[in-house]
């Protein structure tokens, strides 16, 4: 196996534990082999003292002390394993209603979302709000695994009446690719191997989706944009003019002799060099940091953006956003606050609560004067300075902000621009 | 490269030398962790990938416990030399002489704690805001919770229940005055991604990391090397041994693995079968069940 040319997978895990959700995690990692001995031995000697007798692997990612007495994930936990053909990251979130935050925090960097349906149950209300932030956030790939299906006698009627129940409600949705797959978490049908209990099962197993589903166009390729972190002068004999832009793309491809304009300047030139460490770059395109050089001397620092000349985002002070609310303090209409976009932070007002949105039922609720913790609202916000901005949907690096309380320095929100 | 992918290696490197650039660009005086520890190490080639042509532009600090590695010393020493950064290094022995911690005493008696009380002196005398670590999730369970970006109170204490959020790739560093941040630029690096990527880059590491014959004690069932900080208890005794260290912290308290791995490809390869942590050699991890989130929350990295 050659690891060093592997890809990367990150994805969210969804569902309670009563799920099954730990113990799919525990599967994926112990039939990659990716739990160790001593960790294992751990794992069993805990779930022995309390007196379980089946080894609870919710141990395994449930590492804070208060989790471990309440029996419950209160934080995102990231696991790790890996295949010969993928490496993956596991933002594995707790699926209770009051951690919408936890669930869109571990959302925001995946490409993947797992949902987890228990079979006997069906469609839950939690089943609607994790297909919910997972759309919200746009995660480009859904696997919709309808677990415990030992415990419906493999049933191919079982199964399809939640697929189409669950089609029916994420046609109002719009997430691009969603795969079905009946599984059992506890056996192991269908999770690493081949059930032989569901013949008309003609699809793939959880693993082989993971390990193929098609990811290289998950970031923007066609819109060039390249947020300044910092810039690179060295001030050495050697580099005695050297002026880097050190930063990592967020969309399109860059290629040395391209045109491009500097945002908020607006003044243009042709990039000289990429290269990191002094290897020169071909192209680059997301998400890799590089440092760029222009041809001319452009006094551009953190916070700009370079662009190409014909294909601008937008340069304005006023957004509208999807906000999700992270803070035990309400939010009013006409409150100050601090706003992180891209290498950008700017003092802004949030002008006006629109609506929140019922993430049960997706229903808009108008009319209302403040915002709370786990609330999900539309708001407009007014900035001190222009940023450079796309919709969430086009990019969701340029089209995704932080909202931080402005005494606190608390990040108090996160915002999906529209 | 024609379909516009770059692969995990990359991929984490290309993460990890973003949150260094928003490291130096959102503090005013940033400091790098360096124990002489592998992870370390990677963490220093990762920052002069991210500022050259120009230096390092922040100095690395080293908690001396006084029960180093000599390798580990000498290694040190070179490599600052070799980068032209600066080295500033706290002294556990000078906080001890000074009647700031006590030692420990008894056989498994170890500077480990000790060490918090120094880094944060060291933080605070040199009015350090942000000082980055090489840790990584994957090490330990309480670390699997860590943000990149992890807030200390003014008592430099961790408090795991009421953590920032962290989305996307936006960094929040804002912190009140007398505060200051912990940050993990490869928290997302797993123990195999970490030799892959020394062996990709060709990355110097002290010998401890490659099999070596020494002189040790094994004592339950972890293998020790017998220094001058050792007390031998009963019925002990010293063998030499053929061995390798996964991990370096002080000398008492790390454990090594019998190994004739000398090379780069049999490491990757004995990790690849390997049953056990690397942590699970490590004694302070293994005086109680939440001992790392314990120390974490004191201020250990």
């Amino acid at each position: 196996m050659d690891y060093q040319d592997i890809e990367l997978l990150r994805f969210t895990t969804a569902g309670s534990v009563d799920d099954g959700k730990s113990t799919l995690i525990g599967r994926l990692l112990y039939d990659s082999k990716s739990i160790f001995q001593d960790q294992l031995d751990a794992v069993e000697e805990s779930s022995k003292s309390k007196g379980f007798d089946y080894v609870d692997l919710s141990l395994l990612t449930d590492g804070l002390k208060s989790e471990r007495e309440q029996g419950i994930t209160i934080d995102v936990a990231y696991r790790y394993f890996a295949t010969p053909k993928r490496k993956f990251i596991i933002a594995d979130t707790p699926g209770h209603i009051q951690y919408t935050r936890n669930m869109v925090t571990g959302a925001s960097t995946a490409n993947l979302a797992i949902i987890l349906i228990d079979a006997r149950k069906g469609m839950l209300e939690q089943t609607h709000r994790h297909a919910f932030i997972a759309s919200l956030l746009r995660i480009p790939h859904a696997i919709v695994c309808v677990n415990k299906m030992d415990l419906v006698d493999y049933s191919e009627e079982v199964y399809d009446k939640i697929v189409s129940e669950f089609n029916a409600f994420s046609s109002k949705l719009g997430i691009n690719d969603i795969q079905f797959i009946p599984i059992s978490a506890l056996n192991g049908d269908n999770v690493v191997n081949r059930s032989e209990n569901m013949d008309w099962y003609q699809g793939s197993t959880l693993m082989y989706h993971l390990e193929t589903v098609h990811i290289s166009s998950d970031h923007n390729l066609v819109d060039c944009r390249f947020p300044i972190q910092s810039v690179i002068r060295p001030h050495t004999l050697e580099h005695q003019d050297y002026r880097g832009f050190a930063g990592r793309i967020d969309g399109g491809v860059f290629k040395p002799g391209d045109k491009v304009k500097s945002l908020p300047s607006g003044f243009v030139s042709t990039i000289k060099t990429i290269e990191l460490n002094g290897e020169q770059i071909q192209e680059a395109f997301a998400p890799m940091s590089v440092t760029m050089t222009l041809e001319d001397e452009i006094d551009n620092s953190r916070g700009d953006m370079i662009v190409r000349e014909n294909n601008v985002p937008k340069v304005e002070q006023d957004i509208e956003a999807l906000v999700t609310w992270m803070s035990t303090k309400p939010i009013q209409a006409r409150t100050k606050v601090v706003i992180k976009h891209t290498t950008n932070e700017t003092v802004g007002m949030v002008k006006e609560l629109k609506y929140k949105v019922d993430i049960n039922t997706l229903h808009r609720i108008e009319n209302i004067d403040k915002v709370e913790m786990n609330d999900i609202a539309r708001m407009s916000i007014r900035t001190a300075k222009p940023i450079f901005f796309d919709a969430y949907k086009k990019n969701r690096q340029t089209g995704s902000i932080i909202i931080i309380d402005e005494q606190t320095n608390e990040t108090i929100g996160a915002g999906m621009i529209i | 490269m024609s379909n516009y992918v770059i692969n995990h290696l990359k991929e984490l490197e290309s993460e990890a030398i973003f949150v260094i650039r928003e490291i130096a660009a959102q503090f005013e005086n940033p400091v790098l962790l360096f124990s002489g520890g592998k992870d370390s190490i990677l963490l220093t080639h990762l920052a002069k990938k991210a500022f050259y042509p120009a230096k390092i532009p922040f100095p690395l600090i080293h908690i001396d416990t006084g029960h180093n590695f000599p390798e580990t010393i000498a290694f040190r020493d070179a490599l600052v030399e070799k980068l032209g950064v600066k080295l500033i290094v706290g002294s556990v022995q000078e906080a001890i002489d000074k009647g700031r911690v006590k030692e420990e005493t008894g056989a498994d008696a170890s500077r480990n704690s000790l060490q918090i009380v120094s880094l944060l002196d060291t933080l605070e005398e040199f009015k350090v805001d942000a000082a980055m670590g090489g840790a990584r999730r994957d090490e330990e369970k309480a670390r699997a919770k860590e943000r990149f970006f992890s807030h200390r109170d003014e008592f430099g204490q961790w408090d795991p229940k009421n953590q920032r959020p962290e989305l996307w790739n936006l960094f929040n560093g804002r912190k009140n005055y007398g505060e200051h941040f912990r940050v993990f630029p490869i928290s997302n690096w797993t123990e195999m991604d970490v030799w892959e990527y020394i062996k990709l880059e060709n990355i110097e590491l002290p010998s401890l990391y490659f099999s070596h014959q020494r002189d040790c004690v094994v004592r339950d069932g972890v293998i020790l090397a017998n220094s001058e900080f050792i007390k031998l208890k009963e019925g002990e005794e010293v063998v030499n041994m053929t061995i390798r260290y996964r991990t370096c912290g002080d000398m008492p308290i790390t454990g090594a693995v019998e190994s004739d791995a000398d090379n780069l490809e049999k490491i990757i390869e004995e990790i690849a079968t390997t049953r056990t942590t690397e942590r699970g050699g490590r004694a302070d991890d293994k005086r109680a069940e939440t001992a790392m989130e314990d120390r974490k929350k004191q201020g250990y990295f």
